[in-house]
């Protein structure tokens, strides 16, 4: 077994029309014991920039702490909010630095900028940038997760059209790992705001 | 005041023995982001085409199926990249930038070798462990050069090259095909037939052929310049009626019964 399936997780974003949405399962694990059902994996970066890291639980808590030292420490110097694509290049440079011990981590970033155009990435454990203009995909259920996307998944969808295509991309796919799923979040991040729902999902 | 120590350069070691442990552990150390690959390249009448397929992949998953493969380093030269995927991106954009540096102090456009020689070393001093398969073009006062750089650190100069999992297949093209005085357009078709080579006969390859024409002066980037696998969209739509997906809208629990109690961690 790889160290990427010890804890368990499923992380999804998708582009919309004038938004984007992030979704992830909640499930902490040992393996096949769930240790947590309300573990979070997505973290906001900003008022509509938000990061999914699924992997290895300790290095999730870690990233998240050292990516909000470094956006706070961006804000003070720039004085402004880091935009998603800065920040996506920050993750990225953050996990190529440790090229040859790298975080068991494939982040996900989310966001609209400043222009409310919407941004996603995904990126491999060494930081290689993964620009897509309709969905990516994490985790363990990751290739779940493209067969659900790639079937589901259509241009310019509004914010509510969004939430159900990326809710039930996720459920579905969760729902054939045994190692993801237990509760599942997804935020619709629109130039108005951002809805966070949690999702009634199986739990088995 | 005193940097934070975030902002210090080079590479960091710190999870190495962990990782290690979790390796002798029997936990498999996961596998990064490949560019399976075709790229190439070759010398024109006037020139060098660069030419790369559009395929990235994770184990036999196809991670992205529109990836950018020639990367630039300088406004008269750019690099073809196989093999690891974040290997290639960050050697090229760090190569970029020294030569960016390196005309500025000197005052000149930079030469071709020099990129070359900057690669090959910083590949050679990582002893193969940086996995960056290079093809380096550019048009420099010498004029045009062309050169493969292999991830231990040796290089090759010849008129065309292949390089990744479909150089093979390229190459036969090359080789059947590939004659001196090619014209621009004799050269741009060879290069895109050789690259679908790889496409069509190598599983690591695939979808589109981007080109990169590099002459006196000028450089045309040709994203996508051959798009042999368009994705037939689906004509009926799977758009869920509002309110398939059964949610809790916190704000609402909140409000209904405002006495529950806050057990998350």
């Amino acid at each position: 077994m790889s160290i990427m399936q010890y804890n368990g997780s499923a992380v999804v974003a998708m582009v919309g029309k004038n938004c984007v949405a992030i979704a992830a399962d909640k499930r902490l694990g040992q393996r096949a014991l769930t240790v947590d059902m309300d573990f979070q994996k997505v973290f906001p970066v900003t008022d509509r920039t938000y990061v999914g890291l699924p992997g290895l639980a300790t290095d999730v808590k870690t990233l998240s702490d050292r990516f909000r030292m470094r956006v706070n420490l961006y804000r003070h110097r720039e004085e402004r909010v880091i935009e998603p694509e800065t920040f996506a290049n920050m993750v990225s440079q953050i996990m190529y630095e440790r090229r040859f011990g790298p975080y068991f981590v494939e982040p996900v970033v989310a966001g609209l900028d400043k222009k409310n155009k919407p941004f996603i990435c995904g990126m491999d454990l060494l930081g290689c940038l993964n620009y897509a203009n309709d969905f990516v995909v994490s985790g363990t259920a990751s290739d779940n997760l493209f067969g659900m996307c790639e079937s589901l998944w259509e241009p310019d969808l509004e914010p509510e059209e969004l939430f159900e295509t990326i809710s039930q991309c996720l459920l579905n796919a969760v729902d054939r790992d045994a190692v993801s799923g237990w509760g599942a979040v997804v935020h619709i991040i629109t130039p108005d705001g951002v809805i966070t729902r949690d999702l009634k999902c199986r739990m088995d | 005041m005193a940097l934070p120590a975030e902002a210090s350069t080079g590479f960091k070691f710190d999870n190495v023995k962990r990782n290690q442990l979790l390796g002798d552990k029997g936990y498999k150390l996961p596998t990064a982001t490949k560019t399976g690959t075709t790229i190439v390249g070759l010398i024109f009448k006037d020139g060098v085409v660069l030419g790369a397929d559009t395929r990235a992949t994770a184990g036999t998953i196809v991670a992205d199926k529109n990836c950018e493969k020639i990367h630039y380093l300088a406004p008269n030269m750019y690099c073809c990249g196989a093999g690891t995927a974040a290997d290639t991106e960050f050697t090229t954009s760090m190569i970029s930038s020294q030569l960016a540096l390196h005309s500025l102090n000197t005052g000149r456009e930079a030469r071709v070798v020099t990129a070359m020689t900057m690669l090959k070393q910083y590949l050679f001093r990582y002893q193969g462990h940086i996995g960056a398969a290079l093809v380096l073009g550019g048009y420099d006062v010498t004029g045009p050069h062309l050169f493969t750089i292999y991830p231990h650190g040796s290089t090759d100069k010849l008129p065309f090259v292949t390089m990744g999992s479909g150089s093979l297949a390229a190459m036969s093209v090359f080789e059947s095909r590939w004659r001196e005085g090619l014209s621009r357009e004799e050269g741009i078709e060879l290069v895109k037939d050789a690259i679908e080579a790889g496409v069509f006969n190598d599983l690591g390859s695939g979808s589109n052929v981007d080109v990169c024409v590099l002459t006196k002066g000028n450089v045309e980037y040709l994203r996508g310049y051959s798009r042999p696998n368009e994705r037939v969209f689906k004509e009926q739509s799977y758009k869920f009626a509002p309110g398939t997906t059964e949610f809790i809208d916190p704000a609402a629990a909140q409000g209904e019964d405002a006495t529950a109690m806050d057990v998350s961690a």
